[in-house]
Formats: structure tokens, C-alpha cells, sequence
């Protein structure tokens, strides 16, 4: 399995938010795109889940491009949880996750999809709430089911837009485990946008930094993110701290706008 | 969380066991619902000025039904009709000799009407709110009321020397092909509307609303000129009610009804999938766009067929949805036929009890129906949620 992305540029009319990105994903290899707000990491989830076609470049699965998938099957490709979700008012967890089987239900739901659904809650520690109400979950219990939707896919690859960003820190930790494991397990490859520099640090196996719409860098954790990228990108003052749990980046002082 | 409030919150309760067993009490609530709705109809066609034994009312239905397959045989299949005219069983008539008149007559087609226009707009509120996920929308939000009213004030207020001297329709019937075309023209706008501006919930439900503003103006001027007579009809029209109603009308809706049921029907998957966003539903590779435009062309197309027949009604298409979601969940292969019957069920029982409360006079079905829903809802409200059958 492997995704390669060349040259991908896309513009909303005369603003160009994605310029020449190109980078590839592995099996079993997670890219984490960081950058600040507005870099354009979104737009790039999106562009790669099929939500918006590029304006130019390629985006290829296993050597074909995305354009010439059915959408069906890009379906069954690319499993993708955004940044905000929405759901409806008397929907149960399961009935949630289920979704992620849409591509393969007709009308009735045979027992091997219910069975991906269990096993994809099972896997988010969830088994115990298939059948609540979304609105009676926290907000990270509800995150938690959209990436349960998005394994119930089980897509060859995983896009996640801040899959993290409304979780406590224990969550945070036990997501980005659990979202190891599985691209381990399952041999599938998953692009992951963060906010958190050391989660990328510590489960990235590789980084692309976006700035404006440019790539910042692209590499190893180790390798790219450093003071003086997250300095040239941020504009803020970071140092890195290492002890025998691996090496941690402190931000500390935001620079004063030029 | 409380777990008290959740369906099942067990731990051992696999997703099989959640899904079979919602599967399973859905299937059995939209079965009762129309057992409901099929006796409801045989009580209110017996139902009225003229009473009638539930037993006249079936024997009624029956006999009718028999002598015209065997009248429809007899002309058309006459070799079928040997082999028909040789089953030993007949369907006697009713005992009251005036049974077959009423009920046939009269009261079936203004009971089927009140059916269909129920499932019509019920099934049209409840694809419009999944489609545009926003609960306060129903068939009237996008502009379909008051395009349609400004058909109808328009046929009456040309009248039917105008209309009548130069085409071949009846009065009646103009104001009919009025309110549908103007109806669907509210849509076509809002489609042109939407086209040149993307077709996200609140560019439709923006284009629907003002849409339907210009259609108020349009009737405010036509009421503000109009003689005292004309007022009294187009204020009647705009009330509602199943005046209208005739077999003939009945048979033109049936199919059309059906058809764009099982259209919408066919989308139910669809819809729940936009349930989790347009970005979501993109992912799992649905055309947004064609599902928001199809599916409100569609169920605008059912609501203005039959608003074009009865006029104005209200609350069903908006507060029917609602309903059935707090009985039977969001999962559309199951609300869409629930929110038809549960809409037919409601119309019907309110303009039964519109057209006997007071009989012979009839009072307006809205006054009724608002009263009616309006308490039924409420009391699922006071009820309290987490006990859904899904």
C-alpha cells in the first residue's frame, strides 16, 4: 500500500492554499501535518479524502489516481474523521459507527458489518456504550465514536483532521496508541493533522510541516522539528528536552509580530 | 453520563443483539401504525352526519369493490371475468341501502386524501430536515406554502369567467393547477438559487425564505385588492381542508405518492449519512449536491401535488418528523415510513373530527390538527427521552 502525492496545488479562486505538496505515505506509516493555523493541513485532509478535487497535481492510491476511482471504492480506500462533526439529535453510537460501513450495506445490515462495528468499538474501549444516545457522550467519548466510524471502514488509509484536539491529555495518549496499533495491525497507512508538536514527535514516523500552504519541511520528528523550524514557522521560541522517555519539545515565548 | 439513560447500557449487550432488537420493535411499530391508520379509515367513513355501522362501512367497501372488478372485467377482460363470475362467494351489500353512497361516495375519497396529503408532507418534512439537517425545516420553509397560496389567489382572483371562458378545466381545477405549478416554481427558484451560490443547508433554507417572502407579497397584494367575495374564498383555500377531495383526485395522487416514496425511500442510507456531515458523506462517496437538490425536488414535487388539493396545511410536515424520531430514531429506512403514517394518522383523526365536531357545520382541520399534535408532542416532550424504540 502506498500513497503518493505529487505536485498537488489547489486554489479557491485567486487564493492558492496548497502549493506543490508532495510527500508519500507507507504501509503501516504515520505522516503527521503540522503547521499553524490556516497552513492549509485541512485542506489537504480534504483534498486526500476526496472531498475536494485538486486544482493540479496528483493524488495516487497503489499507483492509481483518486480522480479515476468510483467514489464507492475511494470510499473503501480512505477512512477520514474531520475536525468538527455533527450528528444527529436521536442517533446511538452504534448506529454511528455503522455508517462507516455505507459503502458496503445495500439496505439490511448483515451480521459481518455489526461485527466490524463491534470490533471497532471494542478497539476505542466503546463496546460498553453502543447503545447510548451521541448527545449524552462528552465531547471526547463523541470523538472517540468518529474515529470508531472511520476503523469501521477500514480504509487502506486513515485521515485524521486534529483527532485529538477535544481530548483530555490521558485520551489523547490512549487515541494515538490505539491509532498505532491499528495502522501496525492492519497494515494501513494514516495521515494525521496535529496541533500538538509532541504528539507528532513521539508517533509521527514522519512530519510535513505546512506554511502557507508551502511545505515547511518533511522528515523525521527528530530531524525537522526543531527550535529553529518551529521558530521559522511558529514564531515562537521552543527548546528540546531529552531524557530517557525520548526528547520533548517546551515552547515558550511567542515572538512579536514583524 | 447517566447510564439510567441510555437504551441499553450493558456492557454484555453485543451491537447484533442492539441492532436485531431496534430492527425488530421498528418493523413492529410502523406494522401497528398501519393497522392503525387502515382502522382509523373504516371508523371515520362511518363517521358523520349520517352514521354508519363499522360492519355497513366494510361490507360497503367491499361490495364497491366487487361489482367494479367485476364491471372493469366485464368490459375489458371478458374471459377473466367468466372465471371471476364463477367464485361461489359473494360480498353481500350493506344493510343500510345508503351505506354504499356515503361511504364510497363521499367520505373514502376526502379519508384518502387526508392519507395521502398526511404521507406526502410528513415524508417531505422529515427528507427536507435530513437533508438540510436543521429541524425547523419543512416543506413550507422552503418558500412551497406561500408560492402555492400565491397560485391559487391568483386562479381566484382571475376567476373563473377569466379562466373558464378560455380553457377547457373547471374553476376548481385551475386553482388546483395554479397552486401545483406555483408550488413546484418555488422550488425551481430556489434550485437557480442555490446553483449559482453552492448548495449548502443555509444558502437553501436563505433562498427558500425569501422565496416565500416575495410569494406573501404577492398574496398581501392580491388580498389588498381583491373584492369581499374573492377574500372569503382565497382566506378558505388558505386554511386548509380536504374540501377538495374526489376520486378523481385520489387516483391522480396515489401513484404519484407511491412513486416519490419509494424514491425517497431509496435514499434513506444516503440521508443517514449526511448525518454526520457533508464532509463525512462526501468521504463515504455520496454527491451531496445531487442527493440535497433530488431529494428536495422530489419531496417538494409529493407536498405540492397534494397541498394543490387541500390547500393549506400546516404542522404536519414540520412537527410529524419530530414525532417519529422520539418513537422510532433517526435512521431514515424507518422514519420516512413512520413520519407518513404517523402524518396520514394525524390528518386524518383531525379532519374526522373537523368535519363531526360540529356537524354538519365543518370547522377548518388546522385548528383540530394544531390541538391535537401540539398536545401529542408535548406530551413525548414531558416524557422524557431514552425511552425510543431504537
Amino acid at each position: 500500500m502506498e500513497i503518493v502525492i505529487e505536485d498537488v496545488c489547489k486554489e479557491y479562486g485567486e487564493k492558492r492554499v496548497l502549493d506543490t505538496i508532495s510527500f508519500s505515505v507507507g504501509k503501516s506509516e504515520i505522516v503527521a501535518l503540522v503547521g499553524p493555523n490556516g497552513s492549509g493541513k485541512s485542506t489537504l485532509i480534504k483534498t486526500l479524502a476526496g472531498i475536494h478535487r485538486q486544482t493540479s497535481g496528483s493524488i495516487s492510491i497503489d499507483g492509481t489516481d483518486i480522480r479515476k476511482i468510483d467514489p464507492i471504492e475511494l470510499a473503501k480506500c480512505v477512512g477520514y474523521v474531520p475536525q468538527h462533526f455533527t450528528y444527529t439529535l436521536y442517533s446511538t453510537v452504534f448506529e454511528t459507527v455503522l455508517l462507516g460501513r455505507r459503502q458496503h450495506i445495500r439496505w439490511s445490515v448483515s451480521d459481518e458489518e455489526l461485527s466490524r462495528v463491534q470490533h471497532s468499538l471494542d478497539a476505542l474501549e466503546m463496546g460498553n456504550m453502543a447503545g447510548s444516545y451521541m448527545d449524552q457522550l462528552s465531547g471526547g467519548e463523541r470523538q472517540k465514536v468518529f474515529i470508531a466510524r472511520a476503523l469501521a471502514q477500514d480504509p487502506k488509509l486513515f485521515l485524521f483532521d486534529e483527532p485529538t484536539s477535544a481530548l483530555d491529555i490521558r485520551y489523547q495518549i490512549g487515541v494515538m496508541e490505539t491509532m498505532r496499533e491499528i495502522t501496525w495491525e492492519r497494515g494501513a497507512g494514516m495521515i494525521v493533522a496535529v496541533h500538538d508538536l509532541n504528539l507528532a514527535y513521539r508517533y509521527a514516523d514522519t512530519v510535513v510541516v505546512l506554511h502557507g500552504g508551502r511545505m515547511a519541511g518533511y522528515g523525521k520528528p527528530q530531524d525537522i522539528l526543531t527550535p529553529e523550524c518551529i521558530s521559522n514557522v511558529y514564531g515562537v521560541d521552543a527548546f528540546v528536552v531529552e531524557n530517557e522517555q525520548g526528547k520533548f519539545l517546551v515552547p515558550f515565548r511567542a515572538r512579536a509580530a514583524p | 453520563m447517566p447510564d439510567s439513560a441510555s437504551p441499553v447500557s450493558a456492557a454484555d449487550v453485543s451491537v447484533h443483539t442492539l441492532y436485531r432488537a431496534g430492527s425488530t420493535r421498528r418493523i413492529a411499530l410502523i406494522t401497528g401504525l398501519s393497522l392503525l391508520v387502515i382502522v382509523t379509515a373504516v371508523l371515520s367513513a362511518g363517521i358523520g352526519t349520517v352514521s354508519i355501522t363499522p360492519q355497513d362501512t366494510v361490507l360497503a367497501i367491499g361490495h364497491s369493490c366487487a361489482v367494479s372488478i367485476q364491471n372493469f372485467l366485464h368490459a375489458f377482460l371478458p374471459s377473466v371475468a367468466a372465471w371471476y363470475d364463477a367464485i361461489p362467494f359473494t360480498i353481500p351489500a350493506p344493510e343500510n341501502p345508503q351505506a354504499e353512497l356515503i361511504v364510497v361516495g363521499f367520505r373514502l375519497p376526502r379519508i384518502f386524501l387526508a392519507i395521502l396529503t398526511g404521507i406526502s408532507l410528513a415524508v417531505a418534512g422529515a427528507v427536507m430536515q435530513g437533508l438540510l439537517r436543521n429541524p425547523l425545516v419543512s416543506p413550507f420553509t422552503l418558500g412551497l406554502s406561500s408560492a402555492a397560496s400565491f397560485g391559487a389567489a391568483l386562479a381566484i382572483v382571475l376567476g373563473p369567467g377569466v379562466l373558464v371562458s378560455y380553457f377547457l378545466l373547471s374553476y376548481d381545477m385551475w386553482i388546483v393547477v395554479f397552486a401545483f405549478l406555483f408550488g413546484w416554481l418555488s422550488m425551481i427558484l430556489v434550485y437557480w438559487i442555490s446553483r449559482s451560490r453552492g448548495t449548502t443547508q443555509s444558502t437553501l433554507i436563505l433562498a427558500g425564505v425569501v422565496i416565500g417572502y416575495l410569494f406573501t407579497a404577492g398574496v398581501m397584494a392580491l388580498k389588498y385588492t381583491t373584492n369581499n367575495e374573492k377574500l372569503r374564498e382565497l382566506m378558505v383555500w388558505l386554511m386548509g381542508g380536504m374540501w377538495g377531495a374526489s376520486w378523481s383526485a385520489v387516483l391522480l395522487l396515489v401513484p404519484l405518492v407511491i412513486v416519490c416514496f419509494i424514491l425517497l425511500e431509496r435514499s434513506a442510507w444516503d440521508l443517514n449519512a449526511l448525518s454526520a456531515g457533508d464532509d463525512v458523506a462526501k468521504n463515504l462517496g455520496i454527491d451531496v449536491e445531487r442527493l440535497r437538490l433530488s431529494g428536495l425536488m422530489i419531496s417538494t414535487f409529493a407536498a405540492s401535488c397534494c397541498l394543490a388539493f387541500t390547500g393549506i396545511i400546516g404542522f404536519i410536515g414540520l412537527m410529524g418528523p419530530h414525532i417519529c424520531r422520539m418513537i422510532i430514531g433517526s435512521d431514515h429506512r424507518y422514519l420516512i415510513p413512520c413520519a407518513g403514517l404517523t402524518g396520514a394518522l394525524i390528518l386524518l383523526v383531525s379532519d374526522t373530527a373537523a368535519r363531526t365536531i360540529m356537524s354538519p357545520v365543518e370547522i377548518p382541520v388546522g385548528i383540530i390538527m394544531y390541538a391535537i399534535g401540539g398536545v401529542f408532542f408535548l406530551f413525548l416532550i414531558m416524557r422524557g427521552k431514552g425511552r425510543g424504540l431504537y
